[in-house]
C-alpha cells in the first residue's frame, strides 16, 4: 500500500472514532478520552513531525502551528474542534497533495520530449543503446512511431516528421536523404537511417528540456517577493498570536483567557503562507511550460513577467518579417505578354549565379533550352546582353538601360527591378523582392489589439522598400537603412521615450543581432530551431519562424500575470479577512483551516490553468 | 560546473525554498535552486561538486524534509 493510499486509511478510521465520540454518550474523561484516540489518529504524523523538526531547530513550520493550534483547542475545552481542525487539515493535505502530483504529471507531460533510446547501427546489426552513448558520425535507425532520439542528417529513407514538440506546428513536414533532422521530432511513417551530428547533451531536445527546466531559477519579481514576504508573515503572525493570548487577558478587565486563546489559535492556523509559496511558483512554471508546447522558449519567470507588460515591439526585417529569400513579385511588361517578359528576363539571366537571376529561374519554372540563347555577354554592375531567338536582348538594372540609351521605366519601384529590352524597344520590368510572411500583417494587428502602444521596424534596407513593408504591415514607425550599430542606437532612443513601467521587445533572428537582443527589455529569436546562436542570445527563443508567436507568447504572458495576481489578492485577501475576524472573535478554527489548505487547494488548481494554452490562429 | 540533482518525495513547497536558501550558503556552491514542480536541485559551482559538499546537502534535507531524498 502506498504511503497516500496508508495515510488516508488512517484518516478514515479516525474519522469513524471522532463521530463515534460526539455521538456516544459518554462524558468526562472518557469522552476526552475518545477524542484524543481520534486526534492521535488522525494527526499523529503531524505531531511527531512537529516535535522532530523543533529538534532539528525548525520552529514555525506547519506541524508546529497546527500542532499547537489543535492542542490548545483542547486545552479551551473544545474538543470536537480540535479534533476536527486536525481532520479537515489533513484532509485538505491530502487534496493539496493530489492538486501538485497532477500539475507535476502534466508538467512532465509538456517535457515529454526526452528519447528513451536510440537504434544504433553496429556491424550491420541495430542494438538499442542510451541515447547518450551514441557519437557523432554513429548511424542510428528511427523507425515509424519513434522519437529522433539525436540531430543528425538522413542518409536513407522518405518520411514525414511531427515537429509539433518543438514548434508547436501541427503541419508534419517531408524529409529524405540529405535532410538535417532535429532530435524531439517525432518519425510518422517511414523507416530514416540517420547519421548522428551532435552528441545527445548538444541535441535539440536536451537543449530545450535544459532551458526549461532551468527556466525556474530566473525567477520573475513576484516570486521573490512572495519567498521574502513568507519569511516575515509566519513569524510576526505568530508573534502576534502569542501577544493576542496573553496581554488582553491581563491589561482588559473581564477578558476571559480562553476566549483570547481560542483567537489567537486561529491566527496560528491561518500563518502558514503555503498558499502562496506553492501556487506562484506553479503559476509561473505552467505559463513557461504552456508556451514551450506552443513553440516559444521562454528562458526565465523574470521574462515571462517583463512581457506581460510590453509596450513597444521592435522588429527587425529581413528574416523577422519578411521571409530573408527573393521572389519575382511583379510583372510590368510593355507590349508583351507577362509570360514573355519572364521568359526573356530567365534566359537571359540564365548563366548567371546571381541570386537573382534564381528567383527569375524559379517563376519561370521551365525548362531552359539552351540552343535559344548565344552571345551572351554579362556587363558587371549593369546585367546582361544577349541574343534570344536570333533578336538581341537586354536584362539588367536602369543603368544598363542608361548605356544603351533605351527609354525606361523611372519611377519608383519597391524592390530590385531587372529592366528587360529587345533590340532597342522597352519590353518593361520585373520587379524582385523579399517576400513578407504570410502571417506577418495579421500578428501586427493582433499585437496592436492587444496592450502593445507602438510597433516599430528597423532595416538595413533601402528607404523606399524598408517604408513600402512597414506600409503594408501597418507598423506604427520605420527606420531604415540602418548599419548594425546604428539598431543598438535607435533601441536606446526608443527605450527613452517608453513608460517606466512598459517594457520593450526586441525581435531578431538572432544571427547578427545579438548585440540588439541583448540591449532590449526582451530579446525574442525567431526562427531559433537547430540555431544555437539564437537559442543563446535570447531571452524567448520562438521555434519556428511566425510573427504571430509573438502576440501568443504575450498573452500566454498576460495570462499568467493575471492569475498569479488574482492568487495573491485571493490569498492574502481571504487571510487577512480571518485574521481580522478573529481578532474580533468573529470566526473559528473551521474558517482559519479553510483560510489555509482551502486556498492553498484553489490556488492551486488556478495557477494550474496557466498550462493550458489556447491554439491561436 | 553545473549538477542537476533529483530529490524525491520532496513535498512542501515551502521547505524546497528553505533548502534552497541554505544549500546556496554552502562555501562552495555559487548558487543553488529547488524546483518543487520538477522535483529537482540545480547547484552552480565553480568547481566540481565534491563529496562533502554532497553529505552537506543531504544533511540540510535531512534537517528541513526528513523523507525526502538526494539522488544524483
Amino acid at each position: 500500500m502506498s504511503r497516500a493510499r496508508k495515510t488516508i486509511v488512517r484518516i478514515s478510521i479516525g474519522f469513524v472514532i471522532f463521530l463515534a465520540a460526539i455521538f456516544a454518550p459518554v462524558s468526562g474523561y472518557f469522552e476526552l478520552g475518545a477524542f484524543l484516540l481520534a486526534y492521535f489518529i488522525i494527526g499523529g504524523d503531524v505531531l511527531f513531525r512537529a516535535i522532530r523538526n523543533i529538534a532539528h531547530g525548525q520552529v514555525f513550520d506547519e506541524n508546529f502551528l497546527m500542532s499547537i493550534a489543535t492542542i490548545g483547542a483542547f486545552f479551551v475545552g473544545e474538543y470536537p474542534e480540535g479534533v476536527a481542525v486536525m481532520l479537515f487539515y489533513q484532509v485538505g493535505e491530502r487534496f493539496q497533495d493530489y492538486a501538485v502530483n497532477r500539475s507535476r504529471k502534466s508538467i512532465s507531460a509538456l517535457m515529454d520530449i526526452r528519447p528513451d533510446y536510440a537504434n544504433l547501427k553496429k556491424d550491420g546489426e541495430l542494438v538499442t543503446v542510451d541515447p547518450e552513448e551514441v557519437k557523432i558520425n554513429d548511424v542510428i535507425a528511427v523507425k515509424a512511431g519513434e522519437k529522433i532520439p539525436l540531430d543528425g542528417i538522413v542518409i536513407d529513407g522518405y518520411s514525414m516528421l511531427d515537429t509539433s514538440a518543438l514548434t508547436g506546428e501541427a503541419v508534419p513536414r517531408e524529409v529524405t536523404a540529405g535532410s538535417e533532422v532535429l532530435s524531439g521530432c517525432i518519425n510518422l511513417n517511414g523507416l530514416l537511417t540517420i547519421q548522428v551530428t551532435k552528441e545527445f547533451g548538444e541535441s535539440t531536445v536536451a537543449k530545450i528540456l535544459d532551458l526549461v527546466e532551468n527556466s525556474s531559477s530566473k525567477k520573475a519579481k513576484t516570486e521573490n517577493f512572495i519567498t521574502k514576504f513568507a519569511r516575515y508573515y509566519t513569524p510576526v503572525v505568530v508573534i502576534v498570536a502569542a501577544l493576542m493570548a496573553v496581554l488582553p487577558p491581563l491589561l482588559v478587565p473581564g477578558a476571559a483567557f480562553n476566549d483570547w486563546i481560542y483567537r489567537a489559535l486561529n491566527f496560528l492556523v491561518v500563518s502558514c503562507p503555503c498558499a502562496l509559496v506553492i501556487s506562484i511558483p506553479l503559476g509561473f512554471f505552467g505559463g513557461i511550460g504552456g508556451a514551450s508546447k506552443s513553440g516559444i522558449l521562454i528562458k526565465g519567470g523574470n521574462y515571462l513577467e517583463a512581457l506581460a507588460d510590453a509596450e513597444i515591439v521592435v522588429f527587425d526585417k529581413t528574416g523577422t518579417l519578411t521571409k530573408g529569400t527573393f521572389k519575382v513579385t511583379e510583372l510590368r511588361p510593355q507590349n508583351i505578354s507577362d509570360d514573355q517578359l519572364l521568359e526573356l528576363a530567365a534566359y537571359a539571366e540564365s548563366y548567371s549565379n546571381h541570386p537573382i537571376s534564381h528567383s527569375l529561374k524559379a517563376a519561370y519554372n521551365l525548362e531552359i533550352d539552351s540552343s535559344r540563347i548565344t552571345a551572351v555577354e554579362e556587363i558587371p554592375g549593369h546585367g546582361v546582353k544577349a541574343v534570344f531567338d536570333g533578336k538581341a536582348i537586354y536584362a539588367g538594372n536602369h543603368k544598363l538601360m542608361q548605356m544603351m540609351d533605351i527609354p525606361y521605366y523611372s519611377g519608383e519601384i519597391i524592390g530590385t527591378a531587372v529592366h528587360v529590352a529587345i533590340a532597342s524597344e522597352y519590353a518593361g520590368y520585373i520587379v524582385i523582392s523579399d517576400e513578407i510572411k504570410e502571417d506577418a500583417a495579421h500578428a501586427i494587428a493582433k499585437l496592436k489589439a492587444s496592450n502593445i502602444k507602438r510597433t516599430v521596424m528597423l532595416t538595413g534596407d533601402a528607404k523606399i522598400v524598408g517604408e513600402a513593408v512597414a506600409q503594408k504591415l501597418g507598423l506604427d514607425e520605420v527606420y531604415t537603412e540602418l548599419l548594425p550599430a546604428d539598431k543598438v542606437s535607435k533601441v536606446e532612443n526608443l527605450l527613452e521615450g517608453k513608460s517606466s513601467k512598459g517594457k520593450l521587445v526586441f525581435v531578431g533572428d538572432g544571427i547578427n543581432d545579438a548585440p540588439v537582443l541583448s540591449r532590449a527589455d526582451i530579446g525574442i529569436a525567431m526562427g531559433g530551431l537547430g540555431s544555437d546562436a539564437a537559442i543563446e542570445a535570447a531571452d524567448i527563443v520562438i521555434m519556428n519562424d511566425q510573427v504571430s508567436k509573438i502576440s501568443t507568447a504575450i498573452s500566454i504572458a498576460g495570462k499568467t500575470l493575471r492569475i498569479v495576481k488574482q492568487n495573491i489578492a485571493f490569498a492574502l485577501g481571504i487571510k487577512a479577512l480571518v485574521l481580522v475576524m478573529a481578532a474580533f472573535g468573529l470566526s473559528n478554527l473551521w474558517e482559519a483551516v479553510f483560510a489555509d489548505v482551502g486556498v492553498s487547494i484553489i490556488a492551486i488548481l488556478n495557477s494550474a490553468r496557466a498550462l493550458k494554452t489556447k491554439e491561436e490562429i | 560546473m553545473k549538477k542537476v540533482f533529483k530529490l524525491e518525495e520532496l513535498g512542501c513547497a515551502n521547505c524546497a525554498s528553505k533548502m534552497e536558501r541554505e544549500i546556496s550558503k554552502l562555501a562552495d556552491v555559487s548558487n543553488a535552486s529547488v524546483n518543487f514542480m520538477t522535483q529537482k536541485l540545480t547547484l552552480e559551482s565553480d568547481q566540481e561538486v565534491s563529496e562533502d559538499t554532497v553529505k552537506a546537502i543531504e544533511k540540510i534535507i535531512k534537517k528541513i524534509e526528513p523523507h525526502c531524498r538526494l539522488k544524483v
